[in-house]
């Protein structure tokens, strides 16, 4: 038994899920701990769930980015559009299903439904281009959404759900309340998410998208990254894997949507733009493409760095631009190689050393 | 493992960086700050704003404004003595949470809510879960304040903006035909622009052009100005920011188009704008609760200029207002800052739905126990680069 | 009348987003790079002609001048601290330099002239010309751009076609490998690039600021994105290309707005942008690059 687990641990697919779910389970545990010890500062505490939110985020995008391969600028739109439905699901399910948890539960699955059309939606024409045009492409497609999601209008009363474009041409009956109003977007959300459901849909994410890296339509998914001829050449359906992977990173996306909307009374379409698509994409880029546990570390890292600078006040920004650049410089500086080269020469010395030494033996 | 070791370092670099900096911040804080005090001698006060991104202007206003207020109080001395700290929002509402919560770890007792909308809702919904009370100077829509007790505002709301300017238009018959140039992804300009509408059918104005611009296009308005020009509109509605709005009034200028323009509160601002040809806004009307041309805000205007070198705009007339409005309540109240937040949150709201304050932007204003201001509007003209009052 | 005042108004705000996307496409096509940063440096050119002729007293000329040079150079230093040391790491390791250079300059400009917005003086002066008997009022502005954006394009075109700096560029851009097996300097090809890309924003800077007056550290922001995608749109890395899709974007723009709705043009922009590419995958005039196995 503890043979076999040794294994597991050394295999690099093992190794990978053990840190995932080590690194997701002790910093829960730490935390709680924390809060319980009341170490925690309020500033942290309202932290973790947008933290939550952004893990998930970046570890959806790692499918797209690091294991298909392919250049996404636009991801912030699947998480509007899973904000924005998983706020409806709620208010109209609030008699339905009493219990919050459930409640959540429930419009997380609307959310990421809503987002997994949307993915299909944009993942058919898109995914027929390659390279800057596909990225462009996602860009135009997270505008897009934006744009939409401002001149939706949405209400709720003793009738039923009322639904209009452009101009609100609906009265809604006494006792009827707006859910979305255009631009105005979302106010007096009652919160539901907290930092236990929050972690509970990343360590979903994370057996899911692990599973499915692991199975063979992941490896189908990655030879479509590595080789696309060579992989049409053995009879893999590029664009179906393609579109799988596609679907799935934005059916995530709008699960996390959901849980960021709900964590704050209010919401706007224009929160959801082209800056938040990038700063997912610097903490998939930054913890290592196709890296599933270097995405949960990095968002987390770069979620809590600009408040930890709040110290330095004007200067904050500036800053966090600079370690950023700092970070990328590094990353793949000469002195990161040689760090990296004398580490494994070490490494190997120990194994030689125990090689020799069961010889002696 | 090649990233385990680089996330390390990563992560040293960000802790020796963070060493570094809030070392010398903490440094020039205390040079700068020689009112700070042991905590339970000072009220502290806390807000959050955008202080960097595109909105920086109106979050470096109201800071700056209730700085002044504060100093001029601290100087004073007297009893009720204030440590001001704003945190930087970028007009995101993660973030002004986020602001808010370390605020709160501070050891905020009274706070100045956020100076935009959406993030002032979404600290409202906090300050409100946490009894501590809160006065937005800025902060104008309806949902900041709806259903929370202790949320109150020093502007105006929208609705009400464009209720005034429907009324103002009409009983000075400034027009038969209006347009409307309006911002459809923001909230303050929605919210004004729709009950502008309602307002105008019902006052039997006619509304001929009704025309957006989003943050993404908000530099060519040859469009909506030709939609305006061509139907015939003979004044021009502008419920938006006076940064826009400088650049309708030039590329009006620029086709030859000249309707009379009629601003709202945001519009407060453009003739500060440096280096703007002021010619171009001689008889635009606009809202204001505040005229720096004013006599009875040139003291406050000649220190604002003095120490952060401009002229100061509603936002941080507002916020002035805010801090001296705390003031006057805390005295009536005969608070001490060894008081919790909730404890003054209570008495706070006692006074405020009880208070009369004169300021800056307007005397004799009163709260309802809704939390929104009623004081008189002013509307002005500008005529000679100063505001006339109509 | 209107039709032509609309499209007077998409020529101009088309040529400028053109001017950008000239230095995007340069950039893309020699260093294979998306600088995210160019928008910024846009900014700054305007922040610099600014300072020369209102603190400084400069006439336009010499207000422009000043840009140019700051803009240049910063360009290069860009360039030889944030992209060199990355030049063989992954393409997206230096997009993310570039989002953060581009934070950068944006907050660096925040805390130096601070975030009041300035409002700008054209540096064409003159009163607009009524055509049609004032049924049509052209700004001199406008003829400016446009005229400056038709000559920095055939400019360029001769350059990249018939100098032996632009044929070393042309054959960085084909094969970095083989250019410098060929004896070419590399890294000076590549730095020169920069120069003349940054050189053009700061052109574009000062008409995007004489056209739409205000300047804040975020003004580059918003004209940079429409611009990339004016770029792509041509098809990214031909000179002509960028010309095309940056009038074409700036046109579409305008029309979408006059004759369908204001509050969806965003949306229209865009999803034309998406038709044409799902119909000509590498942009109007990109070239077509075949699978190699």
């Amino acid at each position: 038994m503890l043979q076999k687990f040794k294994k597991y641990a050394v295999s690099r697919r093992g190794r990978d899920s053990l840190l995932c779910f080590g690194i997701v389970l002790i910093a829960y545990i730490a935390v709680q701990a924390a809060i319980a010890g009341g170490a925690l500062s309020s500033q942290m505490k309202g932290l973790l769930v947008p933290i939550c939110a952004y893990v998930v985020m970046a570890i959806s995008l790692n499918l797209t980015v690091g294991i298909l391969g392919e250049l996404s600028l636009g991801h912030a739109g699947f998480m509007s559009v899973g904000a924005f439905a998983g706020i409806v699901a709620t208010t109209a399910l609030a008699e339905t299903i009493p219990s919050a948890p459930l409640r959540l539960a429930a419009a997380m699955l609307v959310g990421g439904l809503c987002a997994a059309v949307a993915g299909v939606l944009v993942g058919v024409p898109v995914l027929r281009l390659k390279g800057d045009y596909l990225a462009i492409v996602t860009l135009a497609f997270g505008e897009i959404i934006k744009n939409i999601v401002n001149v939706i209008y949405i209400g709720m009363d003793g009738r039923g759900l009322h639904f209009s474009l452009v101009t609100q041409n609906f009265t809604l009956e006494e006792g009827g309340k707006m859910i979305i109003s255009g631009p105005i977007g979302v106010s007096g959300v009652k919160t539901l998410s907290t930092f236990t459901s929050g972690v509970v849909l990343i360590l979903i994410t994370v057996f899911f998208v692990l599973n499915l890296i692991n199975s063979r339509a992941g490896r189908a998914i990655m030879s479509v990254r590595d080789n696309k001829i060579a992989a049409d050449s053995i009879g893999i359906s590029v664009t179906r894997y393609k579109l799988l992977a596609f679907v799935i990173s934005a059916a995530f996306a709008g699960m996390a949507g959901t849980l960021y909307a709900m964590n704050f009374s209010t919401v706007t379409a224009a929160k959801f733009d082209f800056n938040t698509s990038i700063l997912i994409l610097v903490f998939v880029v930054l913890g290592g493409l196709g890296n599933i546990w270097g995405s949960i570390i990095a968002a987390a890292l770069l979620t809590l760095l600009p408040e930890l600078l709040r110290e330095v006040g004007d200067y904050r920004m500036l800053i966090y631009a600079i370690l950023l650049i700092g970070m990328m410089l590094f990353n793949n500086s000469k002195l990161k190689r040689r760090l990296m080269e004398q580490r494994s020469l070490k490494q190997m010395e120990k194994l030689e050393q125990a090689a020799d030494g069961k010889e002696g033996a | 493992m090649k990233k385990t070791l680089s996330m390390l370092l990563a992560g040293t670099m960000l802790v020796t960086a963070l060493a570094g900096c809030g070392g010398n911040n903490d440094a020039a804080q205390s040079g700068g700050d020689n009112s700070a005090a042991a905590d339970g001698t000072v009220f502290k006060l806390g807000g959050t704003g955008p202080l960097t991104g595109a909105n920086a202007i109106y979050g470096n206003a109201a800071k700056n404004g209730a700085q002044i207020a504060v100093d001029e109080i601290n100087a004073a001395g007297g009893d009720i003595q204030f440590e001001l700290k704003y945190e930087d929002d970028e007009s995101d509402a993660e973030k002004a949470v986020s602001g808010y919560n370390s605020l709160k770890d501070w050891g905020m007792q009274l706070s100045l809510g956020s100076v935009t909308s959406k993030p002032c809702e979404a600290t409202a919904a906090k300050t409100f879960e946490d009894r501590v009370f809160a006065l937005t100077p800025s902060a104008s829509s309806t949902a900041t304040t709806e259903g929370k007790d202790n949320m109150f505002q020093m502007c105006f709301i929208d609705p009400a903006q464009g209720v005034l300017a429907a009324e103002s238009i009409s009983a000075h018959k400034l027009a038969t035909k209006i347009a409307i140039i309006w911002k459809n992804d923001d909230v303050y300009s929605t919210g004004i622009h729709d009950t502008f509408i309602k307002e105008a059918k019902a006052k039997g104005l006619e509304i001929v052009s009704d025309t957006t611009f989003t943050e993404a296009s908000a530099t060519d308005f040859n469009v909506q100005l030709n939609d305006a020009k061509s139907k015939g509109a003979d004044l021009v509605f502008l419920p938006i920011y006076y940064q826009p709005a400088s650049l309708i009034l030039t590329q009006a200028n620029a086709m030859g188009y000249a309707p009379k323009f009629f601003g709202v509160d945001g519009m407060d601002g453009i003739l500060t704008l440096e280096n703007f040809d002021t010619s171009l806004a001689e008889g635009l009307m606009l809202l204001t609760p505040f005229n720096a041309d004013d006599e009875k805000n040139k003291g406050f205007v000649e220190q604002y200029v003095e120490q952060f070198g401009e002229t100061p705009n509603q936002f941080a007339a507002d916020a002035y207002d805010c801090v001296y409005a705390y003031k006057q309540a805390l005295e009536a109240a005969g608070a001490t800052p060894d008081m919790s937040a909730e404890e003054l949150c209570g008495k706070m709201i006692e006074q405020f739905t009880s208070m009369t304050f004169d300021g800056l932007t307007g005397s004799g204003a009163t709260w309802g126990t809704n939390g929104q201001i009623s004081k008189d509007p002013i509307v002005v003209t500008i005529q000679n680069g100063v505001y006339v009052t109509m | 009348m209107s039709f032509l005042n609309h499209l007077i108004s998409g020529i101009s705000l088309g040529s400028i987003y053109a001017i950008i996307a000239l230095g995007y496409t340069m950039v893309y096509g020699i260093a294979k790079m998306l600088n995210f940063a160019h928008g910024d440096v846009i900014m700054v050119g305007g922040y610099m002609c600014f300072c020369a002729t209102i603190y400084l007293g400069w006439p336009a000329w010499a207000g422009i001048a000043l840009a140019i040079a700051v803009c240049t150079v910063l360009g290069m230093a860009i360039e030889r601290l944030a992209y060199k040391p990355l030049r063989m790491a992954p393409s997206l390791a230096v997009l993310i330099t570039a989002i953060g250079v581009s934070y950068l300059l944006q907050n660096a400009a925040l805390l130096i002239w601070g975030s009041s917005p300035k409002m700008f003086t054209s540096v064409v002066g003159g009163q607009p010309i009524a055509l049609f008997g004032g049924q049509i009022m052209l700004a001199p502005v406008t003829l400016v751009t446009v005229l400056s954006c038709l000559v920095i394009m055939a400019a360029l075109v001769l350059f990249t076609g018939h100098t032996k700096m632009g044929t070393a560029m042309r054959a960085v851009s084909e094969d970095k490998g083989a250019a410098q097996l060929m004896g070419i300097n590399v890294n000076t090809t590549i730095s020169m690039t920069f120069a003349i890309g940054s050189g053009l924003a700061a052109v574009a800077g000062v008409l995007l600021c004489s056209a739409y007056p205000t300047l804040m550290p975020t003004t580059g922001a918003m004209p940079g994105i429409k611009a990339f995608t004016a770029a792509v749109f041509g098809g990214i890395g031909s000179i002509p290309g960028a010309f095309v899709g940056g009038i074409l974007l700036g046109v579409i723009e305008i029309f979408a707005k006059a004759y369908i709705s204001t509050q969806l043009s965003d949306a229209i922009v865009f999803a034309v942008l998406i038709v044409v590419l799902l119909v000509k995958p590498d942009g109007l005039l990109g070239k077509r690059v075949s699978e190699k196995v």
